[in-house]
């Protein structure tokens, strides 16, 4: 018989063990893919694959359009969606107090913040390549900015609540009025956080694929007129991928390993600069 | 006259402010127009299937485009499966990496780790199937599964679960890759959460003996019930409506197995794979109720673990 301490030792011990395996564990996945995808990809990565199109199978080629496709969407996307979040963002945080409308918002908002981006594809797919009568780069990009509008609705309210209440009342006593003191107080100095938001949210959507295949769908050939079907990193990947062919399975290592080390850098800089910000004030 | 300039630039003020506080009220609500615009296009675009099958959708397990007979059942399945299996692996692991990461690391390794399992959450999801398919399905099938069905295969009752072709496609390897890409995004609200707890009842219990292990389960832990259910709900929902890690290796087969090594499918990505190929009004139809299934499912999830982390915020208001 074990006495009670010594159990409580051992318990100790061994929950603590599993603990830091589980730890290892979590590392393990993320050494393993980036090792991968830099096993994989490094060769692949050749200097056509920024200079040619995508290519017919067992052709040379690279991805141009498709990287052009995802950064023109991308940019579009940020754009339409961050203005809109931050206008609700700044509503939730500043004129929102009463009323029904800021706690519903949130609450919905935080649902759609994690609602499956297939389903937001769908919907663009609905309301607008159905009645255009073909997919289109717009329609990517409006899909996009349904991702981007809850991320940056939530960095903007959470980052103008840390702003203190003081420095509203130091505007409004030199007599600003409210337009005034949230575009050139509070929003100001609540900016290095709103910019690390919508940092995440281009991280996010640049290797977003699901809302992609319905709106943007692909385009083999070099194409910057977003009225017409868009090449796009993602969906490139994922149809190249599932080829049987080495060569486009190649070209998809290559694409995987550009977009991941993107959004990871991207996902980086938004931290330190963020920290910076942070410790700034 | 100066007055009266005055009061001219004054109104100007006013309504200016009331401009922009229109526009962000007009923002704001334009959120609740996107819900409600989203559940309605897929309403309406759902119709013909929903007159169609009626309830019967629900429980169909043919998917046949010829015979345009359709049912959501199989799909259904695998989402709620595969999912399923994800939690069982990711809950245990989340919640050591979080113990890990609050109490047990180092000061200075807490943020660069923090940063390392948040990154596991920025790799796009293309990425975990590509990933899943070249390299995790085959090692998978040719070492796991045999081991697998060997040894729980031949256990009676529950051996038929695991007993199926060695071939990397499956439910079960689905369920590992979902596991993997939702343990940061639970890991890390476990944490966040974990450390709103007071350091003095920490310390107290610290005070009286208490042993790291029993600090967590016995403090730690009933203090943040609630947030830990709320952050598990989250990954749910995550895990439920991830479409391109699961498209790659679940192997799309519209048929409803027994076993976890069998391929199978999900909604999300039925959807992926069949939506741009579907001819006819019904075919589009029924893969358009599946969505709205899949957005119903994943909202009742959603505003369970949202309703949940409110409570827990509140009641850390309360405390403080």
């Amino acid at each position: 018989m074990i006495d009670i301490y010594t159990r409580r030792r051992i318990t100790n011990r061994l929950g603590l063990i599993v603990s830091v395996l589980a730890m290892a564990f979590g590392l393990f996945w993320l050494g393993w893919i980036l090792f991968t995808l830099l096993n994989h990809g490094l060769p692949a990565l050749t200097s056509t694959v920024f200079t040619q199109m995508t290519p017919p199978p067992g052709s040379d080629g690279g991805l141009l359009n498709a990287i052009v496709g995802t950064l023109m969407m991308t940019i579009v996307g940020t754009l339409i969606g961050t203005p809109i979040g931050i206008l609700a963002g700044t509503y939730l945080a500043e004129f929102g107090q009463r009323g029904w409308l800021a706690p519903i918002t949130r609450f919905i908002n935080d649902i759609l913040l994690s609602a499956p981006s297939i389903v937001i594809g769908l919907f663009v797919y609905e309301v607008y390549v159905v009645h255009i009568r073909h997919f289109s780069g717009w329609a990517g990009a409006l899909a996009l900015a349904i991702i981007v509008i809850p991320i940056v609705i939530r960095t903007t309210e959470n980052m103008l609540r840390l702003i203190p209440n003081t420095l509203r009342e130091a505007a409004a006593a030199l007599g600003a009025p409210q337009w005034k003191t949230v575009n050139f107080v509070t929003l100001r100095a609540a900016r290095a956080g709103i910019i690390t938001g919508v940092m995440l949210a281009i991280a996010r959507i640049s290797g977003e694929t699901a809302p992609l295949l319905f709106t943007a769908l692909n385009n083999q050939f070099w194409n910057a007129d977003m009225e017409n079907p868009m090449a796009n990193l993602p969906v490139v990947i994922f149809q190249f991928a599932m080829s049987p062919y080495e060569d486009w399975q190649r070209l998809a290592w290559a694409g995987a390993l550009l977009i991941t080390f993107s959004v990871l850098t991207l996902n980086i800089l938004a931290r330190i600069l963020f920290r910076q910000s942070a410790s700034n004030h | 006259m100066s007055g009266f300039l005055q009061e001219a630039r004054l109104k100007r003020q006013v309504w200016l402010d009331m401009l922009f506080r229109g526009m962000t009220r007009a923002s704001a609500f334009g959120v609740l127009v996107l819900l409600a615009a989203i559940i309605g296009s897929l309403v309406i675009g759902s119709m013909p299937a929903i007159q169609a099958f009626g309830f019967n959708f629900l429980i169909n397990d043919s998917w046949n485009p010829v015979t345009e007979n359709f049912g959501a059942l199989v799909p259904i399945v695998g989402t709620l499966v595969t999912s399923g299996i994800a939690l069982l692996i990711a809950i245990p692991v989340s919640f050591g990496i979080a113990i890990f990461l609050t109490e047990l690391s180092p000061q200075a390794l807490r943020r660069p780790l923090g940063i390392a399992i948040e990154l596991l959450a920025g790799i796009p999801s293309i990425i975990y199937g590509m990933w899943g398919l070249f390299v995790f399905a085959p090692l998978f099938a040719e070492h796991i599964e045999p081991w697998i069905n060997d040894h729980l295969g031949t256990i009676p009752m529950i051996g038929a679960f695991f007993s199926g072709p060695p071939m990397g496609i499956s439910i079960l390897t689905a369920g590992i890759i979902l596991a993997i890409m939702v343990i940061p995004f639970i890991a890390s609200v476990m944490r966040d959460v974990f450390e709103v707890v007071p350091a003095m009842l920490k310390e107290s219990a610290y005070g009286v003996g208490a042993t790291t292990w029993e600090v967590v389960t016995k403090v730690v832990l009933p203090y943040t019930r609630i947030g830990v259910v709320g952050g598990i709900m989250l990954g749910l929902g995550r895990a439920l409506g991830e479409t391109m890690a699961v498209t790659f290796v679940i192997g799309n087969a519209h048929k409803l197995s027994m076993s976890l090594l069998e391929p199978g499918n999900s909604i999300a990505s039925a959807l992926a794979n069949e939506f741009t190929e579907a001819d006819g009004e019904l075919y589009t139809a029924s893969l358009i109720e599946l969505g709205l299934i899949l957005f119903f499912i994943t909202f009742v999830v959603l505003s369970i673990a949202r309703y949940m982390l409110y409570q827990l915020s509140k009641q850390e208001g309360k405390a403080s």
